[in-house]
C-alpha cells in the first residue's frame, strides 16, 4: 500500500526475459515490478479482452435501459397497449429488463471464467503470485 | 373509515412487538457469538474478506433493500401502478454497473474504503478528505431517510402516536443498532444483513405464491381486481399515473436509479468482506438474483394490495401509501403475518442503519485519521478505537436526526442520496479505474463538482421551496424544474473529471502508481489481506 515499495522491485525490467515479472516463484517479501507487467503482451491481451466485453456490454443495457425509460415517460399510449388480458406492453417490456439483467449477468459470469479468469492466472503465474 | 383503517393497521401491536422484540434478540446474540474482539482494522471494516461470495450476495442485497425500497416500491405500486414498478426495473438494471465495471477492480484495489480506491495513485490527503467528504453526506442523507421512516412505521405497525413514544422507539432502534457496530463490526453487520435479506425474501415470496394462488395463479386476474379498487381505474396498468406531467423528471430520477446503487459507500464497501475478485463477482451473481425474485414478489404484492386491501384502505391508514405490504399481510395472515412482516421492515431499517454507520466510521477512522491526520503511520488498534467512537457519534445523529426529521416528507432524501452517490462517485472511480491519464486535480474536480452541483440544484429545485409539496412551502427561490438533480449532476461531474485533468496536467511521477493499480486492479497482483 505504501508509495515507497512500489518502486523497490524495478530490477527485473533491465532482464532480457521479462516474463519473468521481476519476481521469482519463492521471493514473497519482494514487490512484483508492475510496470513489466503492465508493459506485458499477456496483459495487454487481458486488459483488451475485458474492456471489449464490458464496455459494449454496459452500452448496451444503458441503451435499452433508456429507451425502456423513454418510452415509458413520453409514449403511454403505447406502452399500455393490451397484450394477453390485462397484461400490456410496459409490464412486459419492464419484465424484458429483469430478464435482460439476468441474462447479461449470466453471459458475463460465463465470459469472465472462459477468457479472464484463465488470463489473470497466468499473469499471476508468470508474475511469481500463485493463484487462488 | 379513519378508525376503521386504523384498526386494520395496527392488528395486534403485542404480537407485533414480541416478533420485533425475538428478531433484536436473535440477532444480538449472533451478533454477539461471531463477533471476535475485532481487534484489528481488517476484521472490524471488511470481516478479514472471510465471508463467500453467496453469503456477501445476500448481504449485498439486503444492504439495499431498505424498508424505502420494499415498504415503498410495495406501496407505489398498490397506490400508482405502474410507475411505482418503474423504480423496481431501475434497481434491478443498476447492478450490472457494479456487475461489469466496479465490483472486481474495487475489491482488487481498495482494503476498506472507497478513499482506498481514489486515491490509490492520487496526492494521498486531498483525495482522501474528498472521498470522506462525499461518503460523509451520502451516507447522511440515506440515513436520515432510515430514520425518519422508523418513526411511521412505529406508529403503523406497533399504533403508537404520540410524538414521544415514537422517540423513544427510535431511541430504542438506534441503540441496538450502535451494538450491531461497535461490537459486531463487519462481520457482526453482515450477518445481520443476511438474517433480515433471508427473512425478507422468505416472507415476500410466500405472500406471493399465495395471493397468485387465491387467484388461480392468473396475474391478469390480480390486475383486474387491483383495477376495480383504485380510485385510479385501469390507468394504473400503464405509466404516467403518477410521473404523467413531468416526463423529464421521470427520465432524471430514472437515470439517478440506475447509476446511484453501485456508488453507495456502504454499498460498495461490502466488496471488501470476500477474499478476491472471483467471490466478488459471485457475490454480485447472487445479488442480482435476489434482487430480482425481490422486485417480482413485490409487483404481485403491489397489485394484490390494491386488489385485496383498495386503495382507499391503504391512503388512509397511518403511514399512507408504505402501509400496503402490511396491510395485505394483515388481510391474508392475520395478527400472525402482520407481525412477521412488521419485523421484516424493523430489520431492514436496523440493518440498513448499521451498514450505513459502518461506512460512514471507517471512513473517517480511515481516510481521515489514518491517512489524513497520522498520514498513513496510525496504531491500527487506535484507528479501530477511533472507528467505534465514530461509529458511536454517527449512531448518536442518526437518533437526533430520526427524531427531528419524524414525520417529515422525507422520501425524497432517498433518491438525493442516490444522486448524491452517482454524482460525486461513479465518474471518480471509473476514471481512476479505466483512464490512465486521469490525476489528482480530476479526481477532486469529479467529486467536489459533482457533489457541490447535485446539491446546488437540490437546494433550488421544488422539493425544496416553491411547490405545494415543497419542504418549505411558504418560499419560492427555486428555478431549477426538474427535482430530481441527476440527468444535470451526473454529466456534469464526468465532465469535470475532464476538465480537472488537463487542468491538472501530466506528471511523470504518475506512472509507476498507474502501473500499480491497474494491474493490481484486473489481476489482483499486490493485493495482501
Amino acid at each position: 500500500m505504501t508509495t515507497a515499495a512500489s518502486t523497490s522491485g524495478r530490477h527485473a525490467a533491465a532482464e532480457p526475459d521479462r516474463r519473468v515479472f521481476g519476481g521469482q516463484p519463492s521471493t514473497a517479501p519482494q514487490k512484483p515490478d508492475f510496470e513489466a507487467i503492465q508493459d506485458s503482451a499477456e496483459f495487454a491481451e487481458l486488459r483488451r479482452r475485458l474492456r471489449r466485453f464490458v464496455f459494449p456490454m454496459t452500452a448496451l443495457f444503458l441503451v435499452w435501459y433508456l429507451t425502456y425509460v423513454l418510452l415509458s415517460a413520453y409514449a403511454h399510449a403505447f406502452m399500455a397497449t393490451q397484450v394477453f388480458g390485462l397484461v400490456n406492453v410496459g409490464l412486459l417490456l419492464g419484465l424484458a429488463q429483469f430478464v435482460s439483467t439476468v441474462l447479461i449477468t449470466l453471459a458475463y459470469n460465463r465470459f469472465a471464467r472462459r477468457r479472464i479468469d484463465p488470463q489473470v492466472a497466468l499473469i499471476r503465474a508468470h508474475a511469481g503470485v500463485e493463484s487462488k | 373509515m379513519r378508525v376503521l383503517a386504523d384498526g386494520m393497521a395496527t392488528g395486534n401491536p403485542l404480537i407485533n412487538l414480541s416478533v420485533f422484540v425475538l428478531f433484536a434478540a436473535v440477532t444480538l446474540y449472533i451478533v454477539y457469538r461471531v463477533s471476535s474482539g475485532n481487534v484489528t482494522a481488517s476484521n472490524y471494516y471488511a470481516a478479514d474478506g472471510g465471508f463467500t461470495g453467496a453469503q456477501n450476495g445476500i448481504a449485498l442485497s439486503g444492504d439495499f433493500l431498505s424498508a424505502a425500497s420494499f415498504l415503498g416500491i410495495a406501496g407505489g405500486i398498490a397506490v400508482h401502478g405502474y410507475d411505482g414498478f418503474l423504480y423496481s426495473v431501475g434497481w434491478v438494471v443498476a447492478w450490472l454497473v457494479g456487475l461489469l465495471l466496479i465490483g472486481e477492480m474495487l475489491r482488487n484495489t481498495g482494503r476498506f474504503t472507497i478513499g482506498d480506491v481514489m486515491a490509490y495513485r492520487m496526492r494521498q490527503r486531498p483525495v482522501r478528505a474528498a472521498a470522506a467528504i462525499s461518503t460523509l453526506v451520502i451516507s447522511f442523507f440515506y440515513m436520515l431517510a432510515q430514520m425518519a421512516g422508523a418513526g411511521g412505521l412505529v406508529a403503523l405497525l406497533l399504533g403508537i402516536h404520540d410524538r414521544l413514544g415514537q422517540s423513544l422507539l427510535i431511541v430504542v432502534v438506534g441503540v441496538i443498532m450502535i451494538f450491531y457496530v461497535l461490537v459486531g463490526g463487519m462481520k457482526g453487520t453482515t450477518w445481520v444483513q443476511i438474517i433480515k435479506a433471508v427473512f425478507l425474501l422468505l416472507c415476500c415470496t410466500l405472500i406471493s405464491v399465495f395471493l397468485l394462488g387465491k387467484f388461480g395463479f392468473d396475474f391478469s386476474a390480480i390486475l383486474d381486481r387491483a383495477t376495480q379498487n383504485n380510485k385510479l381505474g385501469t390507468s394504473i396498468l400503464g405509466p404516467g399515473a403518477q410521473y404523467g406531467k413531468n416526463e423529464l423528471d421521470f427520465v432524471s430520477l430514472a437515470l439517478t436509479l440506475v447509476l446511484g446503487i453501485c456508488s453507495l459507500p456502504h454499498v460498495l464497501m461490502r466488496f471488501y468482506t470476500v477474499p478476491d475478485a472471483k467471490q466478488a463477482r459471485r457475490s454480485l451473481v447472487w445479488a442480482i438474483w435476489t434482487v430480482f425474485i425481490f422486485y417480482l414478489c413485490t409487483l404481485v404484492i403491489g397489485y394484490g394490495a390494491s386488489a385485496l386491501v383498495g386503495t382507499d384502505a391503504i391512503l388512509h391508514a397511518p403511514g399512507g401509501e408504505n402501509s400496503a405490504a402490511p396491510l395485505l399481510a394483515f388481510r391474508i395472515g392475520g395478527t400472525v403475518l402482520l407481525g412477521v412482516v412488521s419485523a421484516a421492515a424493523f430489520a431492514t431499517i436496523l440493518a440498513v442503519v448499521a451498514g450505513l454507520t459502518l461506512a460512514s466510521s471507517a471512513s473517517f477512522a480511515h481516510d481521515v485519521y489514518a491517512n489524513i491526520i497520522k498520514r498513513g503511520k496510525a496504531d491500527p488498534r487506535r484507528e479501530v478505537r477511533v472507528a467505534r467512537m465514530t461509529a458511536l457519534v454517527v449512531g448518536f445523529c442518526a437518533i437526533i436526526g430520526g427524531i427531528a426529521a419524524n414525520g417529515q416528507n422525507v422520501a425524497f432524501l432517498v433518491s438525493l442520496a442516490l444522486a448524491l452517490a452517482a454524482s460525486a462517485n461513479l465518474s471518480t472511480l471509473l476514471y481512476s479505474l479505466f483512464w490512465k491519464r486521469f490525476n489528482t486535480t480530476g479526481t477532486l474536480f469529479s467529486i467536489y463538482g459533482g457533489l457541490g452541483c447535485c446539491l446546488v440544484l437540490i437546494i433550488f429545485s421544488p422539493v425544496l421551496s416553491g411547490a405545494p409539496t415543497s419542504l418549505i412551502p411558504s418560499a419560492d427561490f427555486h428555478w431549477f424544474p426538474l427535482s430530481n438533480p441527476g440527468l444535470v449532476s451526473i454529466p456534469f461531474s464526468f465532465l469535470c473529471g475532464i476538465v480537472g485533468t488537463f487542468v491538472g496536467g501530466r506528471k511523470a511521477d504518475n506512472a509507476a502508481k498507474q502501473a500499480e493499480m491497474e494491474v493490481r486492479a484486473l489481476t489482483g497482483i499486490g493485493y495482501k489481506l
